[in-house]
């Protein structure tokens, strides 16, 4: 019973996306999103999943927790926010890779916050 | 690195993101570590294998293999009012592979966390950022009972680990002790020469 059940559930989640597998955002798992604006009311048109993130949004989220909290795959949930992000509704902020020299100002202030932290 | 919101928009408030990967066997102290240092309870993640690179289906090559999600932790630090650092673990069995790639693209250093006892766990983890050469890593002792059991310099002998990459111990049950880790990796991440790549 419990084994048919779980089957059916993990065969949709890409009809969420159309089908699509790829998000056109660079949206790492650790990429974090919030909405354009905090006060906005959820869009109407929304797919109830996206109706959620957008909600979840409303406080900055990583992609990570995003895909976590809303129990839905990683690679569905990178889809969902790259559309919401097309129609403006979600803003996404920049990542620190730490390739580039340009980035060591921040890494510098990523350390300095792990000595406050960790004496 | 990118945005979609005009300047003329005051919209959210400006955040970065980071994040590291905490590798090692299975077993050796990643969750451990994860949950000593993070301001949030350690998720756990089912990361599907329905994951967007992949050709669909790829178990059919391997009609016997029915587990399809993988668990992946993660914690978080909030190390500025507006930089926040995601510590990413790594599933410990080798044959997620795939899964790797995608947790640890964009990282900007990773640790691995070694079991002294149980040295042999962490050669897939080892080989696989020494083949990836592009995220810098540390190796982490875990000594959970107090004991190592072998000086660091034989460690690094036993398991070939370059001369300058930086092997420290800890107690992963500890989170100062696991935070100066998390300290070593950025001091060893900034002294590196940076190579600008695509992510």
């Amino acid at each position: 019973m419990s084994i048919r059940r779980r089957r059916g559930a993990r065969i949709r989640p890409y009809t969420f996306t159309g089908g699509r597998t790829r998000s056109r955002h660079p949206l790492m798992v650790q990429t974090l999103v919030s909405t354009a604006d905090t006060n906005a009311a959820v869009p109407e048109n929304l797919l109830p999943e996206s109706r959620n993130i957008f909600e979840l949004c409303r406080e900055a989220r990583s992609v990570a927790e995003i895909a976590a909290e809303l129990k839905i795959p990683m690679g569905v949930t990178q889809v969902l926010l790259s559309d919401l992000a097309d129609q403006g509704l979600v803003y996404i902020h920049p990542t620190i890779t730490g390739h580039s020299p340009s980035e060591n100002q921040v890494l510098e202030r990523a350390l300095r916050g792990l000595e406050r932290l960790f004496q | 690195m990118d945005s979609n919101v005009s300047s003329s928009n005051p919209g959210p408030a400006p955040l970065v993101s980071t994040k590291i990967v905490i590798a090692g066997g299975f077993g050796a102290g990643k969750t451990t570590l994860v949950g000593s240092v993070s301001e949030i309870p350690p998720v756990t993640t089912e990361a599907v294998m329905t994951e967007a690179s992949r050709e669909h289906d790829d178990t059919s090559a391997t009609p016997d293999k029915v587990t399809t999600t993988v668990a992946m932790d993660f914690g978080r630090l909030t190390l500025e009012q507006e930089l926040v650092m995601y510590m990413f673990g790594t599933p410990g069995q080798a044959r997620f592979w795939f899964m790797w790639d995608d947790i640890v693209r964009g990282a900007v250093g990773a640790v691995i966390v070694v079991d002294s006892r149980r040295l042999a766990d962490c050669f897939d983890a080892i080989d696989y950022f020494e083949k990836n050469q592009t995220i810098p890593y540390i190796v982490a002792l875990n000594r959970f009972d107090g004991e190592l059991g072998y000086t660091v310099e034989e460690i690094r002998e036993a398991l070939e680990i370059a001369p300058d990459i930086p092997i420290v111990d800890f107690d992963a049950r500890d989170r100062r002790s696991s935070g100066q880790v998390l300290r070593r990796l950025l001091e060893y991440t900034l002294s590196r020469p940076k190579t600008p790549q695509l992510v």
